[in-house]
C-alpha cells in the first residue's frame, strides 16, 4: 500500500502508523459518561469508504485523515488531520 | 571427474553451450549435462526417467513438464545446510557439482518400501485424514500422526541454519512486465521506445518465453534473431531493466509487486559478500501480466508413469536442450498445438509411434504428414498405460466407435489445451471469466493499473501475442505519462488453434489429477457424492491444489471434473481464490538480512563503549543495550555484584545511565495548557525552574505512562517518559496536539537522541557533582532544592541540564548533556569519584532501589492499571478535563475491591520471593476463585537484608499487617508472605531531600 503524504508525498506502507476511524470527536469536557464511552469504545464496522487516522511517523509526524475503501483499500483522498477533530476539551 | 555419455542427447542442436561440459549426481550416481541444461534436461539426456515417488502412494513420478508448474520433478537440491527439499528439477540450473537426490522414498528410489501404500489405497481417498483417524482422538498423536508423516511426504528440511544471506530491495518504474515472451518483448519494446522506465522480469534464466522452444519467424527473421536484435534494441534504451531468474509471485495495494530474484541459485553457493536471493518489492505504474500459459494435461489411467510428458515441454527439451524424453514417442492431443510436437519429434530423428487425436475431425494437412513419416492417426483417446519405474511400455487407446487399439512406445506426450497463467491478475479476488473457443479461464479483471497481454490473456497465436502485447506496453507507458512514440510493432502470422475440450477420460486404474498430492479423478467424484461440490470444499477435502505447485497443471482439470459430475458448466463450477505467492519463496528472503543480531536495529546509549570496557552485562530493553550490572572480579554471582553497587549508592555514590527515557521538548505559549490535558495533574502551576513528576492516562482510563517533566522557561517544558513509551507517547502527544486541541500554540520535539543523561544518587552526589559542575553553579539544599531543574554550565563550559530528581530515593540529580558529550561525561564521573569511591550501576539496582522506595515501574504501569491501584490517585485533578478522566471514573475502575499497589515481604526471612505467584488468603485452598491477585516485582534489598516485592492485590492497602499465602504452581511453591506498605525506604522521604 502506498500513502501520497500531503507534505512528503507518495510514501510506503511502512512509514505510517494506523491508528482507526477518524470519525467519532472527542466530547467537549464536562460530557456525559455515555458519550465518552461510545467515543472510546463504538465503532461502526464498514464495508466500503471509510475516514482514518494515520500517523506518518516515518516520515513529518503528522497525523493524516485518510478516505479508504475496506472492500478494495483504495485510498480516495488524504489530508492533514490537524484541526479536523474539533477541540472541545476545557475551551 | 569423467565425462560421461548421454545417451538422449542430440548430437546436434539446442540452447546449450557444448563447449562447457558439466557434471553432477543424481542420487549419489555421477552424471554429465552442459551449461545451459536445466536438471530436468539434464536428467533427460542421460536416460534417466524415473526421479522421484509420489506424496501418498509412493508410485514411481517422472518429469513432467518443463517449467516452473512442475507438479512431480522435486528433488532435494544440495547438501547439508544448503540442502533445500522439494526444487523442481525442471527450474534448477544445472552447475557443475550439483548434488541432487530424489525425495520420499525408502530405501531408494527404485526399490521403495513405502511402495505398499499403493495396497491400503482406499484409506488413502479424498478425506482420509477426517474419516480414517479421527477416533480415538489420542490415537492421533501416538499412532496416526507419526505413521503418516512417515510414508506420505515431500523432502526434508535442512534442520540446520541456512549459511546464505538474503537481500530486499526496492525498485521503482512506468511500467513492469511480467515474461520475456513474445508478449513481453513486444511490450518492453513499445514502452521502451516511449520512454517510460520499464522493468521486465523473466523467471527463466534465458529469455524468449516459448519462442525458445517453439521458434517462428517474427519480422520476416526466425524467432532467436528477433530475440537478439530485440534484446540489442533494449539495452540501448535509456531505462529498461531486464531481470531474468526472477520471478513476480505478488501483487499487493498501490501498485506494489513481489519479485523473488535467484541472484546466485545457478552456483554451488553464492560467491563470497554475495547474496543467494533477492526479494523485490517493485512499484509501478503500470503493468503488464505476459507470463503466458500452462499446458494441460487429460486425466486418464496411468497418466502418472514416467514417460507421459506434456507435449509442449517434450517440444522443450527437443528444441531447447537437444535431450529426448522418449526414442519412439506417442502423441496424445485435443487440439491443433499439440501437433506441433509430432513435427519436432519428426525434425529431431524421433520415432512416432501414433497420434491420437481426440478431435472428430484431423486436417488433411496432417493426414499427409502422418502417411509421409509413416505413423498412424488414431481417432480416440488414450484410455491406459501400461508401464511402470522403467516408463512408458505401451499405451491403451479407445478409438472412436468403440475399438480398442495398442501402441508401443516409450513416450506419450499429451495435450489438452492452454490455460492462461491466471494467477497475478486474480490476486486482488479478481475471478477469471470462461472463454468457450479455447475451453478456457482467462482474466475479466485485475488489479488496478494492470493489464494481461498475449497467452496469458487467452491469445495463444504467434501474431496475436506480439500485437497484444506491444499495444499494451504503448498503451501502459501513455497512461503513465510518458510522451514518446512506439514505432513499428513486431509482426508474425497467427498459428491455427482449434480445440474439443476432453479433461477426463474413464478407464481402469487410478487417472491423477493433482500429481503433487495424489489426488485423482474418482477422489472428485467421491467428494462431489458426500456433498463437497463447492470448488472451495473440493480444494480443501481433496487437498486438490494445494501443494508446493499449488494446482498449475490440476486445478482447471479437478473443477471441469467436479463440472462433468455434477451437472454443471465449468464456469457455474467457479475457482478457488488465486492467492500469492505464485511460486514458493524462502522465509529466509522474506527475512533478508534481518535475523540473528540485526533481527532488529540496536540503539546503544552514550555510556556504551565505556560499559562495555568495564566488562557489564548487558539487557535488551526494547531495541536498547543497557548495562544490567559491572561485576566485578571474585563477585560469584549477579546477586553478588547487584548487592555492591546497591550498598554503594545507598552509602556513598554511584550513576546510571538513564538516557534511554523518551524526552521531548515541549514549545510554546501554551505548552503548560497542553500539559494539563494530557497529565492528571497540574503542570501549567510549575515553576520555571522546577521539575514534577506526572502520570498520562490512556483515554479509556487506565495508566499510559508515567515520567518527569520540567518547566526550563515560560514558554518550554522538558518532559520525559518511561524507556519503553518513549515512541508511542510522542506519537500519542502528537495526535493530541494535531488532533484533538488544534487551538492550542504548542509544539513537540523528539530530543531523546540528543541528550546523553545520567542519574547521579547517593550521599556524596553533592561532593562528585562540584568537580564537574562550574563551581560558580550552587548546589547547595537552598540553593539547588530538590526538584529543581536548571540549565548549569559544566567546567570547561559545556552546557548541561541538571534535575534534582530521585528514582532511588536517595539525594540524587540527573544530569544531561548533549549527546556527543555523553561518553566524555562518564569518564570524567569516573575519574573525579574516584576518591568519594564512585560506582556505576546497572538496570539491576537502579531496579532494586526503585523496589525498595516503592516506585512503580513496567510491571505495574501495564496497562489494567488505575491511577488510584498505583496510589497515585490524589495526583487527579478534579479542576481540568485531562485525556481519560471521564472513563476513569467508571464504576468498576473505581471499585473499593480493585487490586491495588501494595509491598509484601515473606514471613520466612530468608525466603526467596518470585514474581508471577497469586495472592490468596491465608488457610485457603488455591483456586481461581479466591485469587486475590499477584506478586508484579520482586527484588533481594540489600538495605532489608531480604527479599522483598510489590504485589497487586485486591484491597491491598487496606490489609497492611496482614498474612496472606502466595502461590506459586508454575515452580511449585508455596509460602506465606506479609502485606505492607509499598515504600519499604525511607518512608518519610529525607533522603532525597536532604
Ligand atoms: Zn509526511
Amino acid at each position: 500500500m502506498r500513502i501520497v503524504c500531503p507534505f512528503c508525498g507518495e510514501r510506503e506502507l511502512g512509514e505510517f502508523t494506523y491508528l482507526g476511524d477518524a470519525k467519532p470527536v472527542r466530547p467537549a469536557a464536562g460530557a456525559s459518561e455515555d458519550e465518552v464511552f461510545d467515543y472510546v469504545y463504538l465503532r461502526d464496522n464498514v464495508a466500503g469508504e471509510t475516514s482514518e487516522h494515520w500517523y506518518h511517523g516515518g516520515g513529518c509526524r503528522a497525523w493524516l485523515k485518510i478516505a479508504r475503501n475496506t472492500l478494495t483499500h483504495e485510498i480516495s483522498s488524504v489530508e492533514p488531520a490537524a484541526g479536523v477533530g474539533a477541540a472541545k476539551v476545557g475551551a | 571427474m569423467v565425462s560421461l555419455a548421454q545417451t538422449h542427447r542430440l548430437a546436434s542442436g539446442g540452447l546449450i553451450d557444448r563447449s562447457a561440459p558439466l557434471n553432477f549426481s543424481f542420487d549419489g550416481k555421477i552424471l554429465a549435462g552442459f551449461q545451459g541444461d536445466t536438471l530436468a534436461s539434464a536428467l533427460i539426456a542421460n536416460g534417466v526417467k524415473l526421479v522421484g515417488r509420489s506424496f501418498k502412494y509412493h508410485r514411481p513420478r517422472g518429469i513432467l513438464t518443463a517449467g516452473s508448474e512442475e507438479p512431480n520433478a522435486l528433488v532435494e537440491l544440495r547438501t547439508g545446510a544448503r540442502r533445500e527439499p522439494n526444487t523442481k528439477a525442471t527450474t534448477a540450473e544445472l552447475y557443475d557439482g550439483l548434488e541432487a537426490a530424489s525425495q520420499n522414498r525408502w530405501p531408494s528410489l527404485r526399490h521403495d518400501l513405502m511402495a505398499v501404500n499403493q495396497l491400503f489405497a482406499p484409506i488413502f481417498v479424498a478425506g482420509f485424514y477426517y474419516k480414517t483417524f479421527m477416533w480415538p482422538a489420542k490415537f492421533w498423536e501416538a499412532i496416526y500422526e507419526p505413521a503418516i508423516r512417515r510414508a506420505a511426504g515431500l523432502g526434508r528440511a535442512a534442520g540446520v541454519a541456512d549459511p546464505d544471506h538474503y537481500d530486499k530491495a526496492w525498485a521503482h518504474c512506468d511500467v513492469l512486465i511480467a515474461g520475456s515472451g513474445p508478449a513481453g518483448l513486444a511490450a518492453a519494446l513499445a514502452a521502451g521506445r516511449s520512454g517510460a522506465r520499464v522493468i521486465l522480469c523473466e523467471e527463466d534464466f534465458a529469455l524468449g518465453g516459448r519462442l525458445l522452444a517453439d521458434g517462428g519467424t517474427i519480422d520476416r527473421v526466425p524467432a532467436a534473431e528477433w530475440i537478439a536484435r530485440t534484446l540489442a534494441e533494449l539495452a540501448t534504451l535509456p531505462d529498461v531493466r531486464i531481470m531474468s531468474r526472477t520471478t513476480l509471485f505478488g501483487v499487493y495495494d498501490g501498485g506494489t509487486y513481489g519479485a523473488i530474484e535467484r541472484v546466485n541459485d545457478h552456483l554451488p553457493s553464492p560467491p563470497e559478500h554475495q547474496v543467494r536471493q533477492r526479494l523485490w518489492r517493485i512499484v509501478a505504474k503500470r503493468s503488464i501480466v505476459a507470463a503466458g500459459a500452462i499446458e494441460r494435461p487429460v486425466v486418464f489411467a496411468g497418466n502418472d508413469t514416467p514417460g507421459v510428458m506434456m507435449a509442449s515441454a517434450m517440444r522443450t527439451y527437443v528444441e531447447r536442450y537437444a535431450a529426448t524424453p522418449a526414442r519412439r514417442v506417442a502423441l496424445f492431443t485435443n487440439n491443433e498445438d499439440g501437433w506441433r510436437t509430432a513435427e519436432t519429434a519428426l525434425r529431431a530423428g524421433l520415432q512416432i509411434a501414433a497420434v491420437v487425436d481426440a478431435r472428430p475431425e484431423v486436417s488433411a494437412a496432417h493426414r499427409a504428414l502422418a502417411a509421409k513419416a509413416g505413423f498412424p492417426v488414431l481417432n480416440g483417446s488414450v484410455v491406459g498405460v501400461d508401464g511402470g519405474k522403467d516408463g512408458v511400455r505401451k499405451i491403451a487407446v479407445s478409438l472412436t466407435g468403440g475399438a480398442r487399439a495398442e501402441v508401443e512406445a516409450d513416450g506419450l506426450a499429451v495435450s489438452g489445451g492452454w490455460n492462461p497463467a491466471v494467477g497475478l491478475t486474480s490476486y486482488h479476488r479478481g475471478r477469471p471469466k470462461w472463454q468457450d473457443d479455447i475451453s478456457a479461464f482467462v482474466p475479466d479483471s485485475a488489479p488496478p493499473g494492470m493489464v494481461a497481454a498475449g497467452a496469458a490473456n487467452g491469445a495463444f497465436g504467434l501474431g496475436a501475442c506480439l500485437s497484444q502485447g506491444f499495444a499494451a506496453g504503448a498503451a501502459a507507458a501513455q497512461s503513465a505519462g510518458c510522451s514518446g512514440t512506439a514505432g513499428t510493432p513486431p509482426v508474425a502470422d497467427d498459428e491455427a488453434f482449434s480445440l474439443t475440450p476432453l479433461w477426463h477420460v474413464a478407464g481402469k486404474g487410478k487417472a491423477f489429477v493433482d500429481h503433487q498430492h495424489d489426488v485423482t479423478a474418482s477422489d472428485i467424484e467421491l467428494a462431489q457424492r458426500e456433498g463437497f461440490e463447492s470448488v472451495e470444499h473440493l480444494k480443501r477435502y481433496t487437498t486438490l491444489g494445494m501443494a508446493t505447485d499449488q494446482g498449475k497443471t490440476s486445478n482447471v482439470a479437478g473443477l471441469a471434473i467436479m463440472a462433468a459430475v455434477s451437472g454443471r458448466s465449468i464456469p457455474e463450477t467457479g475457482t478457488t481464490i488465486y492467492r500469492p505467492p505464485y511460486v514458493p519463496v524462502a522465509i529466509g528472503a522474506f527475512a533478508g538480512h534481518h535475523r540473528d543480531e540485526n533481527f532488529h536495529a540496536t540503539r546503544l546509549t552514550p555510556s556504551h563503549h565505556w560499559a562495555a570496557e568495564q566488562g557489564a552485562i548487558f539487557v535488551d530493553t526494547g531495541l536498547w543495550k543497557r548495562a544490567q550490572w559491572y561485576p566485578r572480579a571474585g563477585e560469584k554471582d549477579w546477586l553478588e555484584s547487584v548487592t555492591r553497587e546497591v550498598k554503594a549508592v545507598r552509602s556513598g555514590v554511584g550513576f546510571c545511565d538513564v538516557s534511554t527515557l523518551g524526552k521531548i521538548d515541549v514549545h510554546g505559549p501554551d505548552a503548560g495548557a497542553f500539559l494539563d490535558r494530557v497529565y492528571i495533574n497540574t503542570f501549567s502551576n510549575l515553576a520555571v525552574g522546577k521539575a514534577r513528576y506526572g502520570l498520562m492516562l490512556r483515554e479509556d482510563g487506565m495508566v499510559y505512562d508515567d515520567g518527569t517533566t520540567s518547566r526550563l522557561a515560560e514558554d518550554h517544558y522538558f518532559l520525559t517518559t518511561t524507556t519503553a513509551k518513549a515512541g508511542p507517547v510522542m506519537q500519542h502527544l502528537e495526535f493530541c496536539r494535531q488532533v484533538l486541541f488544534p487551538e492550542l500554540d504548542v509544539q513537540l520535539t523528539s530530543v531523546s537522541d540528543q541528550w546523553a543523561q545520567f542519574s547521579v544518587a547517593g550521599p556524596k552526589t553533592r561532593d562528585l557533582l562540584r568537580k564537574i559542575v562550574d563551581p560558580a553553579e550552587d548546589l547547595s539544599n537552598e540553593g539547588f532544592p530538590f526538584m529543581g531543574a536548571r540549565e548549569v554550565s559544566l567546567r570547561g563550559g559545556i552546557k548541561a541540564r541538571l534535575f534534582r530528581i530521585s528514582f532511588s530515593g536517595e539525594m540524587a540529580f540527573e544530569i544531561s548533556v548533549p549527546a556527543r558529550y555523553g561518553d566524555a561525561l562518564v569518564r570524567n564521573l569516573m575519574l573525579a569519584g574516584k576518591r568519594f569511591g564512585v560506582t556505576p550501576y546497572g538496570t539491576e539496582a537502579l531496579g532494586v532501589m526503585r523496589i525498595e522506595k516503592g516506585h512503580v515501574a513496567g510491571p505495574e504501569l501495564n496497562g489494567t492499571t488505575t491511577a488510584a491501584d498505583l496510589g497515585l490517585a490524589k495526583m487527579m485533578s478534579t479542576k481540568k478535563d485531562f485525556i481519560g478522566r471521564a472513563m476513569a471514573g467508571r464504576e468498576a475502575l473505581a471499585a473499593a475491591d480493585r487490586q491495588v499497589v501494595v509491598g509484601i515481604k515473606p514471613t520466612d526471612k530468608m525466603r526467596r520471593l518470585r514474581s508471577g505467584a497469586h495472592v490468596i488468603p491465608k488457610g485457603e485452598i488455591p483456586g481461581p476463585d479466591n485469587d486475590q491477585g499477584y506478586v508484579a516485582s520482586v527484588c533481594f534489598s540489600p538495605t532489608l537484608d531480604q527479599w522483598i516485592g510489590l504485589a497487586l492485590v485486591e484491597r491491598g492497602r487496606e490489609r497492611i499487617g496482614e498474612i496472606v499465602h502466595a502461590h506459586d504452581p508454575l515452580r511449585g511453591e508455596d509460602y506465606d508472605v506479609e502485606l505492607c506498605n509499598s515504600v519499604f525506604y525511607d518512608p518519610d522521604g529525607g533522603r532525597q531531600r536532604g
